[in-house]
């Protein structure tokens, strides 16, 4: 009886188990051989020497700014949003405020539209003669237009408002769920003691946090090391190239103009040693602080 | 205004100041499809009069638009329909399966596929073009759900919700002479029906909005969803703003709708494997 009973249950497993197992590992496994080898689809051969893939990226301008952009969107986003979403929830979570279901559905609202859908709008926002150069020509604080999307500084810029806006409330409510627990009690006693908002800040609601904090880190590292949508669809990798992102250059490298399966591959083999370097410093990092 | 309203006064303008910045970008979108791209591109910040001219533009599709608007719609839907369908079903099964029949071993198995998280979509996505390609399922709703069925979170979503599940519910319904499969169908579906909601809303939106993976699988113009369709509009050399925005309105319109109607069940299911 309970061999049998263990049996339907590896029946109930198996399929999602084997579809991971085909559409997750097999292909990671298929790039990493695929890395050592050069060409596309049908006609691939082993590179020579069989790292070489590995060696032409220190070579690939491209690439060494992609990654430097990445680096960039990880240092100046992640931070300002994840705490700019902490500090939203704490607001949120205070029971005195009023029309809290307003404001956090405003806030959250930009989750429910496509990363696609995002950066056409930000695109059609910060157009030479747009609505933000429109508006800040009214109101006097510039006198000419200015190139926001034709500059490598202003495009990388809008990048990281646009991520900022599309994921800020994307997070908080991440920490509205993990604040729900806390007894809001806590807070007024905290007051009574002579606490002001940033201490009751650092030292009741982050530390409440420290899980989710740990959690919402690797998601953005691991999105932020696959931007795509916004880096095609926001700037189109420009100007010349110098906002695009590693999976950007992974595509075009890939499935545009020349097509390189083999070295495609060997650059997104960096992304998942990436992933997987950072969320083990990020896991280590929350575990030591006990 | 008592004390402690006064005291949130900074509170209130912090948060009134976000939520004008969430929305606007929202509500441009909305006036920009209503007006002529002139007007978009100079930045008019009022409804005008171009919506129909903005509609037909869609609609006939200009010589550069690969893809017709109805044609994507209804790709988009049926792929996110198939997609969720599959996965929900797949998926809970999975998790009942790991959760409720837990040994050793399967624990063990459901340690290795969590792994499969850390595997970005970029780096499995040209094996997986060669896969789709010598399986014919290029520009196939196959191809487009495939690699996407089964994922490590949803299962993983399944098997937290299932920790309060009654055991004692199960060994009931076996006196009762259920199989395990009914077991399943008759009692784990119907009382995991909130857990069922939000993994539909959130597989249903990820499927709306997916970009790299369809880009690359999705190769026939009429084989395109909707981000896809969109996203060629701003392709030309000439881009018809007003166009543009009325394409995004129609891409954002369905995954909005289920915002405001399941915005509980969407949290949950964001949220939804962290418990």
């Amino acid at each position: 009886m309970e061999k049998k009973t263990n049996r339907w249950g590896w029946a109930f497993l198996i399929v999602a188990s084997a579809m991971i197992m085909i559409f997750s590992f097999y292909p990671m496994f298929s790039a990493l051989i695929m890395s050592f080898k050069t060409g596309s689809s049908a006609n691939m051969k082993w590179a020579t020497p069989w790292y070489n893939n590995y060696l032409r990226m220190f070579k690939d301008k491209t690439f060494i700014t992609s990654l430097k952009n990445t680096f960039l969107y990880l240092i100046i986003q992640v931070p300002v949003m994840l705490v700019l979403a902490i500090l939203l929830a704490q607001l949120l979570n205070n029971p005195n405020l009023k029309c809290r279901g307003l404001f956090r559905t405003c806030i959250f609202l930009p989750c429910a539209i496509s990363l696609v859908s995002y950066s056409l709008i930000f695109r059609t926002l910060f157009y030479d003669t747009g609505m933000i150069n429109t508006i800040l020509m009214k109101l006097g604080i510039i006198h000419e237009n200015i190139k926001w999307l034709g500059q490598t500084g202003t495009a990388r810029a809008v990048i990281i408002t646009a991520l900022i806006w599309r994921w800020t409330g994307y997070n908080m409510v991440f920490y509205l769920a993990g604040l729900q627990n806390l007894d809001y009690q806590v807070y007024e006693a905290a007051q009574i003691d002579g606490a002001n908002g940033w201490k009751t800040f650092w030292h009741i609601t982050v530390p409440q946090l420290r899980p989710v904090i740990i959690m919402t880190f690797i998601m953005s590292i691991n999105g932020t090391l696959q931007l795509y949508d916004e880096s095609v669809n926001l700037t189109n990798g420009g100007p010349a190239g110098t906002t695009m992102t590693m999976s950007h250059h992974i595509y075009n490298t890939a499935f545009q103009g020349k097509a390189n399966f083999g070295y495609a591959a060997a650059l997104s083999f960096v992304v998942f040693i990436l992933v997987a370097i950072l969320a083990a410093i990020n896991l280590k990092v929350g575990d030591t602080r006990d | 205004m008592d004390a402690i309203q006064r005291r949130l006064i900074p509170s209130y303008i912090f948060l009134i100041i976000c939520s004008i910045i969430s929305v606007f970008p929202l509500f441009w979108m909305l006036t920009a499809a209503t007006n002529a791209t002139v007007d978009v591109s100079q930045g008019r910040l009022w409804f005008g009069a171009f919506s129909a001219e903005n509609f037909k533009a869609l609609l006939d599709g200009a010589p550069f638009f690969q893809s017709k608007l109805w044609s994507a719609m209804r790709n988009s839907f049926v792929f996110a329909a198939v997609q969720t369908v599959l996965s929900l079903l797949i998926c809970s099964l999975a998790g009942y399966g790991f959760e409720l029949y837990h040994t050793k071993g399967k624990d063990i198995l459901f340690g290795i596929l969590l792994m499969a998280m850390m595997i970005p979509g970029v780096a499995t996505m040209i094996p997986l073009f060669s896969m789709m390609s010598k399986m014919k399922l290029l520009s196939s709703v196959w191809g487009f759900i495939l690699p996407s069925v089964a994922t490590p979170f949803m299962i993983m979503m399944f098997r937290q919700n299932s920790r309060n599940f009654p055991l004692a519910l199960m060994d009931a319904a076996r006196i009762d002479g259920l199989q395990e499969w009914q077991i399943f169908f008759k009692i784990y579906m119907p009382i995991m029906k909130s857990t069922y909601a939000a993994a539909a809303v959130i597989t249903f939106m990820n499927a709306w909005n997916a970009y790299l993976w369809p880009r690359v699988v999705l190769k026939a113009p009429e084989a395109q969803t909707m981000p896809l369709f969109i996203a060629n509009l701003a392709n030309g050399y000439t881009i018809d703003y007003g166009a543009l925005m009325m394409g995004v309105l129609f891409c954002s319109l369905p995954t909005v709708i289920i915002f405001f109607i399941l915005q509980k069940q969407f949290a949950e299911g964001i949220t939804g494997a962290v418990k």
